[in-house]
């Protein structure tokens, strides 16, 4: 039944001869929520980057619902420097740009908000919307396409409703409060009709109470888009109540995965996150 | 409520439009010879506007800085100028290269789009490499490209087409004003509606920020080259419309100033505003051309003339020191600084007056060939300054008549 939604597999990501993500392979199944976590610069925004096409990893393969999305092997200069395994099992190249994988159905939010600030809450929604709709410049400019301009209105308004968005529709998105461009920023992503939407640090510089609505929003939002959540997260309350998995990163290292009794359990990851003394 | 309002300020915008045009159209008709200078700034203008506008769609909504705007202005000029010169006519324009190669000409309307065509396909090829590049870089390989062109079109090779470093002459020209508004009108139109579009949406996220736009679906290479076109496509339009304007075209015109001055005019109007484009074209058109001649004349004035200026001078000067001493002495006066230099100039002018004055001297000081452009930049200077923003912001006309209505019934309301 719980079908593979995002299955990465070796995948490395070296700049010259630092290794960001090293050899890191994992799985996200239809309707989970898959925590990601780490201490700081272990490589997990560097892991949705590859994800997301933003960077081109220099070795593996991201698979999205079965089918190879993202995959490399280290090319030029890279070969000498590639300091890793597997560079052999990966023969194709397939770099999409992140348009492309939103497209095929993973949207994304940003660890630092990324709304249109200068453009109303609507708009910022309605851009979202625009690279479903059957139009192109021509349709679009000279209304030839209205009823899908109307269209894309519709459910823009539909989603700001559903999300309680709707009394701000026209203010300017970058004067709302810091929660309302979190969820704004969430109701965008969501416009884009993904399968899986990734999570970038949802709950940074959110206060308790603020992360406790977050986390029945995430939950609430899974069920109703019927959405597989992967997601980065500081917070442990949050991490812990919400996930069905998770996996931890240290120095671009996977160094643990499971359930959030296991990891919270888990000799290395509490080293990691606490430093082991030399003497111990 | 707000669609009223809404409705309100397009409805007062329309009329505006609408009263501009029949001025033109019926002013033209019955005007003395007298308005003859009204009639070409408000010529020049227009295709300024229209320009401006081209260029803001892409420096304002898409937020590339690209500076080729004179490149494909020339691309226009040149096209609307080889296909329309009449067959009877090429073998004295082409007369060092036998009547040239082109020997039929087109409608004026194909002419023009063919215009826009032309340059709209060159930005395709040039787009292609040039637009992986950033802000400054881009600018300076758009900037790059329009010297080449303008280089190229003055080679004697290309002589039975472009006529080489000679005019290009004799083709049909809009006799009236008119037909610019007409012609400008409707592509600011065509702008119009591209912006309020989806994708016109687009074009905004890439400005507002690239990454979130990507992430949002939006195809970058393809929006940032599908702008860049049509920009040119319409920059094209504007070169061919300067071409009937001037009645001749000559590559050597189309240097980079002529792309710098309509940055500025879409800097004064400002970035991201349509219709402060469109303003600040045909003021900025108005004062180069025709408000500020007078600065670029010696003048010596008669007794009573001298009177005059001696008085406006004093007035305007002392009214100005009013304000400045007022802002200065108000108990919670900001920026004392500013106003207290502002008051300091404004009395030794005062001051030079008197002596100019007492003096007898009756030639106007300063006034001589080249000191209108450093007025010029002296505004210039003072609008980037004070009005980093512009004329107009980043709101439209509409928006202007909205406030406006919201403001006075805050005030019936209070």
């Amino acid at each position: 039944m719980s079908e593979n939604v995002l299955h990465v597999d070796h995948v490395t990501m070296q700049f010259g001869g630092v290794v960001a993500v090293n050899d890191l392979s994992l799985d996200v199944d239809q309707g989970e929520i898959v925590a990601l976590i780490g201490p700081n610069g272990a490589g997990k925004t560097t892991a949705f980057n590859c994800i997301t096409g933003v960077y081109e990893p220099t070795n593996g393969r991201v698979s999205f619902l079965g089918k190879p999305m993202v995959e490399n092997h280290p090319q030029g200069k890279m070969k000498k420097l590639y300091s890793g395994e597997h560079a052999e099992d990966y023969p194709h190249i397939i770099s999409p740009t992140p348009d492309k994988i939103t497209q095929l159905g993973i949207a994304r939010t940003f660890q630092n908000i990324r709304l249109f600030s200068a453009l109303s809450v609507f708009d910022n929604v309605l851009i979202a919307k625009h690279m479903r709709a059957r139009h192109n410049w021509f349709t679009s400019t000279f209304r030839i396409s209205a009823k899908e301009e109307k269209r894309m209105r519709e459910d823009a308004t539909a989603l700001l409703e559903e999300q309680n968005l709707l009394h701000l529709k026209d203010e300017v998105a970058g004067s709302l409060p810091y929660g309302i461009q979190r969820r704004l920023e969430i109701a965008r992503a969501l416009a884009t009709n993904p399968k899986l939407l990734l999570l970038d640090e949802p709950a940074a510089g959110m206060n308790p109470q603020e992360t406790q609505e977050l986390t029945d929003f995430i939950k609430e939002i899974r069920d109703k888009y019927h959405l597989t959540v992967f997601m980065i997260e500081h917070h442990m309350d949050l991490v812990m109540q919400i996930s069905d998995r998770i996996y931890v990163l240290d120095f671009g290292r996977l160094i643990a995965s499971g359930t959030p009794a296991e990891i919270q359990s888990n000799q290395r990851v509490i080293d990691a996150y606490l430093g082991v003394s030399n003497d111990a | 409520m707000k669609n009223l309002e809404n409705k309100r300020g397009t409805l007062i915008t329309a009329a505006i439009i609408v009263a501009v045009f029949l001025f033109v159209g019926i002013a033209e008709k019955i005007a003395p010879p007298s308005w003859n200078m009204l009639f070409m700034v408000l010529k020049k203008g227009s295709i300024y506007a229209l320009i401006a506008v081209s260029m803001n769609l892409l420096n304002g909504f898409t937020g590339l800085f690209s500076l080729g705007q004179a490149g494909f202005m020339l691309l226009g000029a040149y096209t609307y100028g080889i296909f329309t010169i009449p067959a009877a006519d090429r073998a004295s324009v082409y007369q060092y290269f036998d009547g040239g190669v082109v020997q039929f000409a087109l409608p004026v309307p194909v002419a023009l789009i063919l215009a826009g065509l032309v340059a709209a396909a060159f930005a395709f090829l040039i787009g292609l490499p040039v637009l992986r590049l950033k802000s400054d870089y881009l600018a300076i390989a758009t900037l790059g490209f329009a010297e080449i062109i303008r280089a190229v079109f003055q080679w004697n090779v290309l002589g039975p087409i472009t006529n080489g470093s000679n005019l290009l002459r004799k083709f049909p020209v809009f006799q009236s004003t008119i037909s610019y508004f007409i012609v400008v009108g409707i592509c600011v139109a065509v702008i119009l509606l591209l912006i309020n579009s989806s994708y016109g949406r687009a074009f905004k996220s890439i400005r507002e920020d690239e990454i979130a736009a990507e992430a949002m679906g939006i195809n970058l290479a393809r929006h940032k080259m599908l702008a860049f076109c049509i920009s040119s496509f319409f920059a094209g339009i504007g070169g061919a419309l300067l071409a009937m304007y001037q009645t001749s075209v000559q590559a050597s015109i189309f240097k980079s100033a002529m792309t710098y001055e309509i940055l500025l005019i879409v800097v004064i109007g400002g970035i991201g505003s349509i219709s402060g484009s469109v303003l600040a074209s045909f003021l900025y058109i108005a004062c180069s051309e025709w408000w500020l001649r007078f600065l670029d004349q010696e003048t010596i004035l008669s007794a009573a003339g001298r009177g005059r200026f001696i008085a406006v001078m004093a007035v305007i000067f002392v009214i100005l020191l009013a304000l400045m001493v007022f802002r200065l002495v108000k108990p919670k006066a900001k920026s004392r600084v500013r106003y207290g230099v502002g008051a300091g100039i404004c009395g030794a002018v005062l001051i030079w007056l008197i002596v100019f004055a007492a003096t007898g001297q009756t030639k106007v000081p300063l006034l001589r060939n080249g000191f209108r452009m450093v007025v010029f930049s002296v505004i210039i200077m003072i609008i980037v300054l004070f009005f980093s923003r512009g004329i107009m912001g980043t709101s439209e006309l509409p928006d202007l008549f909205r406030k406006r209505i919201k403001s006075e019934k805050e005030e019936v309301a209070s």
